[in-house]
């Protein structure tokens, strides 16, 4: 094992404290990849370990195995000393195994408090129980009320469900996958020291993650995975940032080339006092958003997820059309009640937040997903019927100048690793010369070689003289790609400011909706999101 | 230990393999209720399967049997793809035959060349009126089409009802619930001499041509394809939903006011109240045991209809009530359904605890 021996895994030995997990030797087979190969790992007590590695390096799959979710193919587990099998995430939980998972496990139809309810052990009271969510959602930063139903939730405050659900069961090992991506830096803060409480009062955590800066900042020790194999264990406070990436991904990490933005662009996305009400009796109501978007700029939308950030795409995108056409221009065309394919032929592209079934159709081909938006841009529709040989090109030239790794154009969308189909969508998108693009989360779960690439194809494409919105819950991101930031905060937008002149703090304070001049700024806000201010 | 475990990828072959499978476990399930019966099953296999391709005669009225099922089943596939659940092709079927038979009864004895075409027409226009009906309602109201579709089947059964009893009786009828005899010209030609195989046929096979084309080469077949498998990336790409429901609608209505036509034209030659016999509703079979894909279609509209008319072979040579075929087409579903696991999942040998 490529171990270093003074770190490699011991033979739980039960006279002194055993680990509270031990693996050995785990590997995982699906029927066309192997997940895991050998994988050793070992937790304490009161250990925060971090698991690293990028997408598809069998972080997931490993700790699906120890949850319980799916069974290995080989290999032991010992739980504080003891060999066992765990042969459901319910007996999981009985050993005192918790899990946020990155994909929510969470019922759609029913509501926040049934979820929970449904993971506990027993028939819990639900009023107690919305109590108790309301309690240490309250104590750990991360607001969410008990009563609503999962699906009109935001993937923010799904994944603050799942967090809560987990916190709720007193966990010995707690497995986080990914946890802050959708959090404000402060509650990212407030998290930290919730899991640093919780190691210290005894419990082990594993921690997923690729962001290399959280796992300096939390972790005690890491383990890094790449190709489902451990390449390397460390201390990560020892290490700096690019020595743990090259373990991670094997070479340098990338960074993008980003110079000054242009001035004087023509405004080709306005938003002219924007409001309006959401269908969803939990959605975020707009409220008189104005924005203008030039070309030759990226413009940065950062906010906490759930606070209008949906509700504004769909009524850029079309996907819901207002009933007025002023509020949103395009090009110069006040847009606000035409279709989506309408927009699209002013010179409109869309990257939604979610990949499968809205960007693309899990089971069709990527020539047939380059069909879905660019039928008409790239000429793949005469007289009605559709021209095979020009949509396979185009689904071509996407899989080559954006490195899409698949089987070609015949592969369906759902064969796609997320951060492959990302790349195929934002290609989709790119390359059909849009004179507006409207980007929403365009590296969520992406790993990092992958994330960096798609913020260059961006920023490149504004070089070109397009006009760039993106929606994006991480701010690392916005400040890395974006010439000028807004942020949404409870539907509202607050004033844009130039990338240079403000910080990831001041972007952090606004999140909750304290800018200066932000209307009724004490009122407005729950007591959960100003606590920190 | 054996166990199912999931495919990485669907299998092609055993999405076209299982039908093939369903149909040679229902023939030995069919042998088995043969000999349960106390009836030899070669025999039973030769009267209820054999006899109806005999010869040139039998299979004629085979086809003849399969003609509306393939023009209603290829309608409703192409609804069905996009996910809009027209249940009432029964239905738009009888609103077909009563357009068509009002053509005809117009025309009386007219001689004219005309007649037929204009029969072929209000049949499609009929069909898709009724069909428009449930469109309207769920677009402007939301109301369910699966519903308001299989409802109107009843509400036109009673119309063709009232028809047949009331105004369009047959005067020299003898007071049977039927129209008068349709005249010469406004009967369709045979395919082939001597047989009933009426020339619907021929439009029933251009049907599934067009759906063909329609579904897997148009533009709008495309749209309909997306809204069936990702109701939301239809939304984004921006295609409309209200314009799938009512393409999806009129033209399953269409093509079931066709077949409607076809029947009243055809074999009948006269609208009765008994002119609907199921086909709309063994049409919804027929289109999902050939994968709402044309070229199954066809084979499937052939093997329901032979189902049908075996069924009438089996009442008359071998004293089985009439239900033998339901027992048929209950068991094809149902090995159909058990085969298409395949295609998801196959069966693998684990040891324990491996």
């Amino acid at each position: 094992m490529p171990i270093p021996p003074s770190l490699s895994t011991q033979q739980p030995d039960p006279a002194s404290a055993p680990a509270r997990l031990v693996l050995q030797g785990i590997g995982k087979v699906y029927p066309t990849v192997v997940a895991n190969d050998d994988v050793g790992l070992t937790v304490r007590a009161g250990e925060i370990r971090a698991i690293l590695g990028e997408n598809g390096a069998g972080k997931s799959t490993l700790m699906k195995i120890i949850y319980g979710v799916t069974r290995p193919s080989s290999g032991r587990m010992f739980w504080e000393g003891q060999e066992i099998e765990v042969e459901s995430p319910a007996h999981a939980r009985g050993l005192g195994i918790g899990m946020v998972f990155q994909h929510f496990s969470l019922f759609e139809t029913l509501t926040v408090v049934e979820n929970v309810a449904l993971a506990l052990p027993g028939k819990p009271a639900l009023d107690e129980l919305a109590q108790r969510i309301v309690e240490v959602s309250e104590r750990y930063g991360l607001p969410v009320d008990p009563r609503r139903h999962i699906h009109a939730l935001s993937v923010g405050e799904r994944q603050r469900v799942e967090i809560i659900r987990c916190l709720l069961q007193d966990p010995r090992l707690l497995i986080m996958d990914e946890p802050t991506s959708v959090l404000t830096p402060q509650a990212v803060r407030k998290l930290f020291e919730t899991l640093r409480r919780l190691a210290d009062e005894g419990c082990a955590i594993l921690y997923i993650s690729h962001k290399l800066d959280e796992i300096r900042e939390l972790c005690h020790t890491a383990t890094v995975l790449r190709g489902g194999k451990v390449t390397g264990e460390c201390i990560p406070a020892q290490e700096t940032t690019q020595s743990m990436a090259r373990l991670m991904i094997g070479k340098e990490l990338p960074r993008c080339e980003h110079d000054a933005p242009q001035a004087g662009g023509e405004v080709r996305l306005r938003l002219a006092g924007l409001s309006h009400a959401s269908d969803d009796p939990f959605g975020t109501d707009l409220r008189d958003l104005h924005l203008d978007v030039h070309a030759g700029e990226i413009v940065g939308i950062a906010g906490v997820s759930g606070n209008g950030q949906q509700e504004l795409l769909r009524v850029i995108s079309g996907e819901e059309p207002l009933a007025e056409k002023f509020p949103v221009q395009i090009c110069g065309v006040e847009a606000g009640r035409l279709s989506p394919g309408r927009r699209r032929r002013l010179g409109m592209a869309f990257v939604p937040e979610e990949r499968l079934g809205r960007g693309a159709v899990p089971t069709m081909s990527l020539a047939d997903n380059a069909l879905l938006t660019a039928a008409h841009n790239q000429g793949m529709v005469a007289t009605g019927f559709l021209r095979f040989g020009r949509a396979r090109a185009f689904a071509r030239r996407c899989i080559d100048e954006f490195n899409v790794k698949c089987g070609g154009p015949a592969a369906a969308a759902k064969s796609l690793s997320g951060g492959n189909l990302q790349k195929f969508i934002v290609g989709r998108e790119i390359l059909q010369a849009p004179r507006l693009l409207v980007c929403a989360q365009p590296t969520w779960g992406v790993d990092v070689g992958a994330a960096a690439f798609i913020r260059q194809q961006i920023i490149d494409l504004r070089k070109r003289g397009c006009a760039v919105l993106v929606i994006s819950e991480e701010l690392d991101e916005l400040f890395e790609i974006c010439d000028r930031i807004a942020v949404i905060a409870k539907g509202r937008l607050s004033p844009v400011r130039a990338a240079s002149d403000t910080s990831i703090e001041d972007i952090g304070v606004w999140m909750s909706g304290l800018w200066p001049g932000a209307e009724g700024t004490a009122d407005a806000l729950p007591a959960t999101e100003t606590a920190h201010a | 230990m054996l166990e199912l475990e999931a495919r990485a990828e669907p299998s092609r072959l055993m999405s076209w393999a299982s039908p093939l499978l369903a149909v040679v476990l229902m023939l030995a399930g069919g042998m088995a209720v043969f000999a349960a019966l106390g009836k030899d099953p070669v025999e039973g296999f030769r009267v209820f399967f054999l006899n109806p391709v005999k010869d040139l005669y039998a299979l004629s009225e085979l086809l003849l049997k399969a003609t509306p099922l393939m023009l209603c089943a290829i309608g409703l596939a192409i609804g069905f793809r996009a996910n809009v659940w027209n249940i009432g092709a029964e239905g738009q079927f009888m609103l077909g035959a009563v357009a068509a038979t009002g053509v005809a009864l117009y025309f009386g004895d007219s001689e004219s060349a005309l007649v037929l075409p204009a029969m072929v027409l209000a049949g499609a226009a009929g069909g898709a009126a009724w069909a428009a009906i449930p469109a309207l309602l769920r677009t402007r109201f939301n109301a369910n089409e699966i519903l308001v579709s299989l409802m109107l089947v009843y509400v036109a059964q009673l119309f063709v009802s009232w028809l047949v009893f009331g105004p369009w009786k047959d005067p020299d009828g003898f007071n049977f619930p039927q129209t008068r005899m349709f005249a010469e010209a406004a009967t369709l030609p045979m395919v082939i001499e001597g047989t009933r195989l009426h020339f619907g046929f021929a439009i029933a096979l251009a049907a599934l041509v067009a759906g063909y084309a329609f579904m897997n080469r148009s533009h709008a077949g495309f749209r309909m394809r997306v809204a069936g498998e990702a109701a939301d990336a239809a939304r984004y790409a921006g295609f409309s939903a209200a314009r799938m429901i009512w393409l999806g609608l009129l033209l399953g209505g269409a093509a079931a006011g066709l077949a409607g036509m076809g029947e009243v034209a055809g074999p009948m030659g006269q609208l009765t109240d008994k002119v609907a016999s199921g086909y709309g509703f063994a049409a919804i079979i027929v289109a999902f045991v050939g994968r709402l894909n044309a070229f199954g279609i066809l084979l499937a509209s052939l093997l329901m209809a032979l189902l049908y008319i075996g069924g009438e072979q089996a009442q008359q040579y071998l004293n089985l009530p009439n239900s033998i075929s339901m027992v048929f087409q209950g068991m094809l579903l149902f090995f159909l359904l058990g085969a298409d696991v395949f295609i998801h999942y196959r069966l693998r040998l684990r040891r324990r605890g491996a």
